[in-house]
This record gives structure tokens, C-alpha cells and sequence, in this order.
């Protein structure tokens, strides 16, 4: 496996005067009730993970879980309290003020809940803007800023004001902008929250549309499960402030770690969001005619092997046969051991 | 037992008052007791006690200090004074190099660095001035006279009126468009028409020194203050007490510092114009929503660009409102500034006003007025001028404005040289109309003035007596009743039930500086003035306001009338009530009612208007009629809002009563206006500023804590 991207060892953020002190005394050991008596507010608590090249770790959690201060920290909008960030190697807290914004002129690119666009400058404005920020002349910024432009569909409305457009086509500014400088690293905190269902679910298909073209190593964060379920490689799931399960969605939603996150679990509907492979049996006895993909979604496949008597053969891309799912297996599934006592 | 229970405030407030009234009753008037008129009386007077501190004799009538606190700050403005002048003349001499008689000498160096200022300042509203109005100072200060008169050509005229008129025209065009550049054209013409466009420009320089500087400079200590909390804590409350602090009284200290004349004002100026820069742009700062600084950071901002590229653009037009509040303040201060010797229209209307031609003095007010809602309306059109961007524009629309400038200037030119054949005999009326030697309308004026006092005497008259004997003197009287700890008692203790221990401290301190100063009747006396005017304005706002605010467009209406009254220069009210009333105390109170009603009215409107649709269309639902729902819904949640607008006309009412003094009364102002002519007045003036600065932020605090309790209990923000 190749060297994280991003990796955390035991960051932790707290706000209040004396945080830094509290945070040595208590050995590591933060409970947030004890800190809030003492007028320090835990925003993250322990956090440790890594993020591999071209990953998509989605944070998910309620308002005030810290998710969005778990960003900050990796992205030092915020400094962390304790603990250690890597980016790609580098040590991020020990940076100074000249690399950090070297890193983020060249690594990062961020994208915000509420667009953060300027209001005074253009879409195509807005979008050079951190490329002019890095001191690329006017032309070659805007000609490199046209093409974000297109790649995220605005051509046409390169000379509008924010004010002009409607929300998702803002957020399509704030994406265009966030990958103008070609960044390695891809933050977004929340990016279609403010936005209408049908557009959110819009730009999410064309997010993944863009994620697949250009395989950045990203961490997102959003309050909306299904939204986490659709796009992550891995998720994590925040409370108060602790990562409470960092797994892939699968796992999540099949062996929850604690009670809080098998409450979000329970309303999922498992045939959209589990494959075939998750649920797949290692056996090959008795095989029926019928093949199914090992990657193929259950609800897409379902149907076809409920008709089926004997367990159904489950191939990889090489159409070699690597185990088999039985039809009652997708019953149990899709139906069984949700809400025990209903 | 229970109603004490139940309405625990209301006892508190009634015990408040008994003990108010019981210690009025208690204290008798000393039998010595009189009122003051006039400092002269008073050093005759024998029965003086004094004493001595920091070596400055402080002599008073001695009271019982229930009755009257002895004057224990009576130091303070005489010690101010002593200061200045030996920071001006003593302290610290060096050396410098004098021009003239080829020798060093010695100087304070305090005295140098306010004369290099003084100099600086000449220098660029000379500069100004020649190009509006034509001179040789700027171009004899780089070369000499020796060269003008070998290089007669250098002898440039001013700019011809009429590519002023319209340039301005034009830019109003650019920054709003056809309406605003009428407005603009036609008021140049008049002003030009009526003779009155030499003082105009000279005005009018004066603020294009004063405003770009106090804007760079408000917009430094402002992100300065954003930046730092301890720059802002600092700055705080010199900024409230500047904010609240009769522009008048800063005169004072101007003179002693910097002399007589438009370089004096200009750097005055530019200390009462810094303040609300200061705080606009802090608030435009602000305001910025933390992700967009985030996102500029994100895009690898480093600090200054932040600022400059992120933050600044951003709060673009809270900075520019700060701009228009700068040019406003300028102008007032422009007018105000004539009493410390900066010529213009002000000084044209403080002569006028001097003789009492009231005609003269209409037609500077009307000048006056008239600049001041044009530079009002253009400042606020820039702000609200949103960037307008055009991609591939050729040469000839990227430079259409300044083309059209190019021609105008051509044109103007032409006209003007014409004009020297059309005009031979006279003066040119195409280039520049001389001041009086326009249209003058004064003697219709002074002739209409002549008939309405002549028509309506008596029940001026009357009206007048009636004002002044039954309602003026014994609310006067009642103020002067008063003993000083009855005041204190009540007034700290409002602060206490209102705002809590910390308010009751505040006010306490404030009222007791004031006590403690010379001038507690004088104070009183302005307190009885400004409460009347108050009283009276609030009635007459919260009454127009609230009918205006049943119809949409009336409300409007309102709103832009009081804009535009707002943009004059609170001396420029002083006119009317002048004709109508001539020199009494009824003049000075109908003008600060007719000013302090400006911010009743406005605030009442706005109050009502931010009371959430939702809870309209919820109490309509209910079946309320229109009445109640102005009395249940309406009032009690626009309430707080329209606490501000009573703050607000405090601080309007105060200024006017201050201004007042100009036609006589005896307060505060009285006495600012005298140190403006006393040699010594500078600290007596800078210490009445803060007494007068003091009553009002005395109010300001109690209603502030009052309006933030109660939108807390309303849960509005």
C-alpha cells in the first residue's frame, strides 16, 4: 500500500482559554464533560486516521459533532490543540507560515458550505482567483480558469457575478475554484447542503462524475448519511467529537460499531447501498445457471435471483467464478434484523 | 405583598422616585444660590471659597455638597490649558533651519511638527483651489516669482464653472445615472447663478482634502482594530465620546494647536471624520462571512492579500458608507469650521447670520443644502454601484466617461474664450461669476421675513411669551431645583434597575465627572433643553412615523425626506427659526426639535417595518383589526428599535442645544462659544465637549442596556 496522503495520530481540538494545559494534564484522556466545567469546549477528541491516494474518506456526523473542525485542523484553518497531522510526510503543525501557504497554493483546494465566493469578482474571476493569488499572470490564469470553467459546465456564464447565479451553480464556481491550481488534496466541507434535494443529488452524480475523472485524495464532510453512503470509499462517523466507527460503508451499515451509529444504519435501505461481495458466501457448491458481478449493487440484481431456486454463482471482472449468494441470503438481508421488535 | 411579588420592577422604580422627590424636598435652595450668567459676574463675586491643586487656583461658591458638589475637577481644563501651551512653547526645542533670515533657531518641537502639518495642509487645498478657481501659491511654492514672471504662461486660470458643473454631472451619470446627473448639472448652475460659486469651490476643496485623508486613515485604524483586539479596546471609547461629542467643541483645542484658518479646520476635521470610518469599516469587516476569509486563506492568501484582495473588496460597501458618512462629516464640519476662520459658504452664512440678513443667509443655506444632498446622493451611489463587468469592451467604451470628460473640458474652454469677447465690458460670465455679482434673491427673502414678522407679530409674539413664561421657565427652574445628589441618586439608579451594577458604575462615573466639573448648572440647563426638544420630537416622530408606516409609499416618502434633512448641516436649521423667531431660546428649541425629530421619525418607520412578515400574517390570521395590530404586535417588538431612534435624537437634540448658543441661551454652549474667542479656552472647550459628550453617552448607556435586555426577552438580534 502506498504512503498516506493524509494522516492523523491523535489530534485533538479544544477551544477555551486554557485548553492547552488541560489537554497535558489529562493524559490523553479527554472527557468533554469534565473540560466543558472547566469552560473549554472539545471539538475533537483523539482523532487519528489516514487517508490513502486517491480515497474518498467522507466525516459524517450531526451539527456540532466536530466534523467540520476536524477539517479545519487538516487544512490548519484552525490549529490543532494536540496530536500530529501528516501531509503526504510532511509534519503540518511544524510548518511555518510561508510553507503552509506554499502547501495550500500547490496541495489543497477547499470548497465551503455557504459557496464563499467573492462577491466583486466574475465566475471566471472567481475561479483565477487562486491562481492569481499564486502570481500567474492575468491571461494564463483566466485561459486555465476558462478551462474549470467548462469542465464543471458554466461556459457561457463565465461573465456573471455570484450574484447572478443560483445556488448549485455557485458551488459549481467554488469546485471550479478549489481545483483550479490542480490540487492533490481535495477538502470539502459540506458542499451541497445549502442546496435543494434535486440538485444536490444532481451535482452529487456529477461530483462522482469528476471524482472518477480526477481521482484527488479527498475528505468530505456532510450531515447526510445517504449522502455519505453514495459517495465514500470509507466513512467515519463523528460524535462529540470522537471518530465512533471509520470503516466502508458496507461494514457500517452491516456490523455498526456502537449504538449510535446502528441508529443511522437501521432506516438505510441495504439493497442500494450493499454489494453483491458484501453479502456473498464463500462456498461453491451447487451452483444454479445464473451469474452475477461481485461489484453489481443488491437492488439491481435482486430481482434476477429471487426467481432462482439454488444459490446464484458470484464472478469478478475476469468472470471467474469466487463464491455464490443464496436467494434467502438477499431476503435476510434486505428484510431481516432491522427493527428487532417490530 | 403579592403585587410586590408580582411587579417587583414597578415597586423598584416607584422606591426610586419617592427617594428622588423626598431628597428634592429635603434639600433646601442654599439662600446664597444663584444661577451664574456670566464669568465676569462671577470673578467680582467675594463670597467665593477656592483651593489649590497642581498648583491651579480653582475658585466656586461653596454649597452644601448635597446641594451642589464643590468643583473638585475645577483644575482639569485650566491644567489642559497650561499643558498645551507648554507642550506648544516650552517643551523640547530644536533647532530648525529658517528660509528667510538664512539662521537656526529654536522652536518647540511640538510647535514645529503642527506647523509643518498646518503647512501640509495649505499646501493641498491650495493646490485644490487653484485648479477650481485659478492662483499661482502652488506653482510659486516649487519655483519663485522670478520664474512666473518669465514664464507669464504658467499663470493658469482656474477651471471655467462650467466644466465643473459638468464633470459633475457626468460622474453622477456614471455612479447612478440621468436623475441624479440633472440633479447634479442643475445644482451647479444654480449655485454658479447666484454668485455663489466661489465659496462653493473653496467648501468644496476643503473636503477633497479632508475626506480622502480621513477615509485612509479611518480605513487604517480600522483594519488595525480588526486585527487587534487591544488596538480596539483602545480606540473604543474614544471613539464613543467622539461619536457624541459636539463638533463644536473640538474647535477649541484646533485653535491653540494649529491657528486660525482652513488648515486648522481641515486637520480638525479630519479628527471628528475618522471616527466613523473607523467604525464602518470595522463593522464591514465583520460582517465578512468567516468562509470567505476561510476560502481565501484556502487559496493560499497571504496576509496582506487577505486583506486586500479578500476582506476589503468584500466589505466593499460597508467601507464605502463609511466613505459617505466621511464626506457628510466633512461638509457639516466645513460649515461649522468657519467659526475657527475656513472660508467658504459657512463663513458666508456666519457672516449673513452675524448681521442677521436673513436673505444672504437663506441663499448660503440653500447652497449648502443643496451640496450637501449631492454629495450625500453620490457617495451612496458609488457605495451602492455594484462592479459591473464587461468582458472584450473596445477603446472607446473602456474610455467613453473619460472621452466625454476630454470634450467637455474642450468645450468649456471655448465657451470661456468666447465669453471674454461676449463679456467684455463686465465680467466674464461664462468663465467664473464673481461671488454677489450673480442673481440675489436675499432681498425678496429679507423683504418676505420684513412681511411675515410684520403680518404675524402678535401671534409670534405670543406664542413665544406663552412658550417661554409657562412652559420654558418653570421646566428650567424645575431642572435648577434639583440638588446635585437627588440627580445622582436618580440617575445611578436607573442605571442599576436598567442595566445592573456594571451600567449603575458607568453612569455614575459619568454623571459624577460632570458634577464634578464647574458647569452642573450649565449642564442642568442643557439637559432641560434637550429633554424638551426630545420629549416634543419624540411625539411628534413616533405620531408621523407610525401614520406613515399604515401606507407603503408614505413611508417611503418619509424615509427620503428625512435622508434628505439629515444630509444638512445641523447650522443650517438655525435660519429659518432665526426668521420666523428672531434670538430666543424658542428659536434655538424649535430648531432642535425640527433636527432631533429626523431620528424619531426614522427609527419609529424602521422599527415597524422590522417586525417579521410572519408575525403579520399570524396576527392577521388571528382576527386582530388594524389597531390591534399596531398596539399588541407592532409596538411591542419594533419598541427596541425605536429605543435607538430616542438615542439617537438625544445625541441630535444635544447638538443643536450646543449649536444653539450661537443665537444665546445659557448652557454648555454658551460657554464652548466663548472659549472659541478665549486665548485660554482651549481646555475649558475640549472639557465642556466632554461634559456635553458625557449627558449623552449617560443616556446612551441606560438605553443600550435597556434595548439589549429587552431583545433578549423578545429573542430578536
Amino acid at each position: 500500500m502506498s504512503k498516506p496522503v493524509i494522516k492523523c495520530e491523535n489530534v485533538y481540538k479544544i477551544f477555551g482559554a486554557n485548553a492547552e494545559k488541560m489537554l497535558q494534564d489529562s493524559n490523553g484522556n479527554v472527557d468533554a464533560k469534565t473540560f466543558q466545567e472547566n469552560g473549554c469546549i472539545v471539538g475533537v477528541n483523539n482523532a487519528s486516521f489516514e487517508v490513502s491516494k486517491g480515497e474518498m474518506l467522507v466525516v459524517m456526523g450531526l451539527s456540532g459533532s466536530g466534523k467540520s473542525t476536524l477539517l479545519r485542523c487538516i487544512s490548519r484553518l484552525t490549529d490543532a490543540t494536540g496530536g500530529k497531522i501528516f501531509i503526504e510526510g510532511q509534519d503540518l503543525l511544524q510548518l511555518n507560515n510561508r510553507d503552509l501557504i506554499d502547501l495550500r497554493r500547490n496541495k489543497m483546494g477547499m470548497v465551503f458550505q455557504s459557496f464563499a465566493l467573492l462577491p466583486h469578482k466574475t465566475v471566471v474571476e472567481n475561479i483565477a482567483f487562486p491562481l492569481q493569488i499564486k502570481g500567474i499572470k492575468t491571461e494564463d490564469s483566466i485561459s486555465k480558469a476558462m478551462d474549470m470553467v467548462k469542465l464543471v459546465g458554466l461556459d457561457g456564464r463565465e461573465n456573471y457575478f455570484p450574484r447572478e447565479l443560483s445556488g448549485g451553480q455557485q458551488q459549481r464556481v467554488g469546485i471550479a475554484r478549489s481545483l483550479a491550481v490542480e490540487p492533490d488534496i481535495w477538502f470539502l466541507d459540506e458542499p451541497f447542503s445549502a442546496l435543494d434535494p434535486l440538485i444536490r443529488k444532481e451535482m452529487q452524480d456529477e461530483f462522482l462524475r469528476l471524482q472518477d475523472k480526477l481521482q484527488k485524495t479527498i475528505m468530505f464532510i456532510t450531515h447526510d448519511f445517504d449522502e455519505a453512503l453514495k459517495l465514500a470509499d470509507r466513512i467515519a462517523i463523528m460524535k462529540d467529537g470522537i471518530i465512533e466507527q471509520l470503516d466502508t460503508p458496507a461494514n457500517i451499515v452491516l456490523n455498526p460499531a456502537t449504538e449510535y451509529v446502528r441508529k443511522f444504519t437501521e432506516e438505510v435501505p441495504r439493497e442500494k447501498v450493499l454489494l453483491i461481495k458484501d453479502v456473498m458466501e464463500v462456498s461453491k457448491d451447487n451452483l444454479g445457471d445464473l451469474k452475477v458481478s461481485k461489484d453489481e449493487i443488491i437492488e439491481n440484481v435482486a430481482e434476477k435471483i429471487l426467481t432462482q431456486e439454488k444459490p446464484v454463482a458470484v464472478v469478478d471482472e475476469n468472470n471467474e467464478v469466487i463464491g455464490s449468494i443464496n436467494p434467502t441470503k438477499i431476503i435476510n438481508t434486505v428484510f431481516g434484523g432491522r427493527k428487532n421488535n417490530n | 405583598m403579592e403585587l410586590l411579588k408580582k411587579y417587583p420592577k414597578t415597586f423598584q422604580w416607584l422606591f426610586l422616585l419617592i427617594v428622588f422627590f423626598a431628597l428634592c424636598f429635603a434639600i433646601d435652595v442654599p439662600e446664597t444660590y444663584k444661577f451664574i450668567r456670566g464669568q465676569a459676574e462671577f470673578v467680582k463675586d467675594p463670597n467665593q471659597s477656592s483651593y489649590v491643586f497642581l498648583g491651579k487656583e480653582v475658585r466656586y461658591y461653596a454649597f452644601d455638597v448635597f446641594w451642589r458638589l464643590p468643583p473638585l475637577l475645577g483644575w482639569l481644563p485650566i491644567w489642559i490649558n497650561d499643558s498645551l501651551f507648554f507642550l506648544m512653547n516650552d517643551w523640547m526645542p530644536i533647532e530648525v533651519w529658517n528660509e528667510d533670515t538664512q539662521e537656526f533657531k529654536s522652536r518647540p518641537i511640538v510647535l514645529q511638527i503642527s506647523r509643518n502639518l498646518t503647512a501640509f495642509m495649505t499646501f493641498l487645498i491650495e493646490l485644490i483651489r487653484e485648479i477650481l478657481l485659478g492662483g499661482l501659491e502652488t506653482i510659486v511654492a516649487f519655483t519663485s516669482w522670478d520664474w512666473i514672471d518669465k514664464n507669464p504662461w504658467a499663470e493658469l486660470p482656474g477651471l471655467p464653472w462650467t466644466i465643473v458643473a459638468a464633470g459633475a454631472a457626468l460622474l453622477s451619470y456614471k455612479l447612478s445615472g440621468k436623475g441624479l446627473a440633472l440633479f447634479a448639472g442643475l445644482t451647479m448652475v444654480y449655485i454658479s447663478v447666484f454668485g455663489q460659486w466661489k465659496p462653493s469651490m473653496q467648501t468644496l476643496s476643503f473636503i477633497l482634502v479632508a475626506a480622502p485623508l480621513s477615509f485612509i486613515f479611518g480605513l487604517g485604524l480600522g483594519i488595525a482594530a480588526f486585527k487587534s483586539k487591544r488596538v480596539e479596546k483602545a480606540l473604543y471609547p474614544i471613539l464613543l465620546v467622539m461619536q457624541t461629542m459636539p463638533q463644536y467643541a473640538v474647535l477649541v483645542p484646533a485653535l491653540v494647536l494649529f491657528g486660525v484658518g482652513d488648515h486648522a479646520a481641515v486637520i480638525i476635521t479630519m479628527v471628528v471624520a475618522i471616527p466613523p470610518m473607523i467604525l464602518l469599516t470595522l463593522l464591514g469587516l465583520r460582517a465578512v462571512p468567516p468562509e470567505v476569509i476561510e476560502a481565501g486563506r484556502m487559496s493560499g492568501c497571504n496576509n496582506f492579500q487577505l486583506m486586500f484582495k479578500v476582506l476589503i473588496p468584500t466589505a466593499r460597501r460597508d467601507i464605502l458608507i463609511g466613505v459617505n458618512q466621511v464626506i457628510m462629516v466633512c461638509f457639516s464640519m466645513a460649515v461649522i469650521s468657519a467659526f475657527i476662520g475656513a472660508k467658504g459658504l459657512g463663513f458666508n452664512l456666519l457672516l449673513a447670520l452675524n448681521q442677521l440678513n436673513i436673505g444672504l443667509a437663506l441663499e448660503a443655506g440653500l447652497c449648502i443644502s443643496l451640496i450637501a444632498i449631492l454629495l450625500d446622493k453620490m457617495s451612496l451611489a458609488w457605495a451602492n454601484k455594484q462592479t459591473d463587468y464587461f468582458g472584450n469592451l473596445n477603446f472607446y467604451q473602456r474610455n467613453k466617461n473619460l472621452l466625454f470628460f476630454g470634450a467637455i473640458f474642450v468645450i468649456g474652454i471655448v465657451l470661456a474664450y468666447i465669453g471674454t469677447y461676449l463679456f467684455k465690458d463686465t465680467f466674464n460670465y461664462l468663465f467664473e461669476i464673481p461671488h454677489n455679482k450673480g442673481i440675489s434673491t436675499a432681498d425678496f427673502w429679507n423683504k418676505g421675513v420684513d412681511w411675515i414678522f410684520d403680518t404675524f407679530f402678535i401671534y409670534i409674539k405670543a406664542f413665544n411669551t406663552w412658550l417661554i413664561q409657562d412652559v420654558l421657565q418653570p421646566m428650567r427652574a424645575l431642572y435648577l431645583r434639583m440638588p446635585a445628589i437627588a440627580t445622582i441618586v436618580l440617575v445611578v439608579g436607573a442605571g442599576y434597575l436598567i442595566g445592573g451594577l456594571r451600567s449603575a458604575l458607568v453612569v455614575c462615573a459619568l454623571t459624577l465627572f460632570i458634577a464634578f466639573s464647574p458647569w452642573w448648572d450649565r449642564a442642568l440647563v442643557t439637559a432641560y433643553m434637550a429633554t424638551f426638544g426630545v420629549i416634543v420630537s419624540c411625539i411628534i416622530g413616533f405620531t408621523v412615523g407610525t401614520l406613515c408606516f399604515q401606507n407603503k409609499h408614505s413611508a417611503n416618502f418619509m424615509l427620503g425626506v428625512c435622508d434628505i434633512f439629515q444630509t444638512f448641516p445641523s447650522f443650517v436649521y438655525l435660519i429659518p427659526v432665526m426668521m420666523l423667531f428672531g434670538i430666543t431660546d424658542t428659536s434655538v428649541l424649535i430648531a432642535v426639535i425640527v433636527y432631533a425629530t429626523i431620528p424619531a421619525t426614522r427609527y419609529t418607520i424602521e422599527g415597524l417595518r422590522s417586525v417579521p412578515a410572519g408575525l403579520h400574517d399570524a396576527a392577521t390570521m388571528s382576527g386582530v383589526n388594524k389597531f390591534q395590530r399596531l398596539t399588541k404586535i407592532e409596538f411591542p417588538l419594533a419598541f427596541p428599535h425605536m429605543m435607538l431612534g430616542i438615542n439617537q435624537t438625544i445625541v441630535f437634540a444635544l447638538f443643536m442645544v450646543i449649536i444653539g448658543a450661537f443665537i444665546g441661551t445659557e448652557d454648555l454652549g454658551q460657554y464652548i462659544l466663548k472659549a472659541l474667542s478665549d486665548k485660554k479656552g482651549a481646555g475649558i472647550g475640549l472639557t465642556l465637549g466632554i461634559c456635553v459628550a458625557f449627558i449623552a453617552l449617560i443616556f446612551d448607556n441606560l438605553i443600550r442596556a435597556y434595548v439589549q435586555k429587552r431583545k433578549k426577552h423578545l429573542g430578536i438580534d
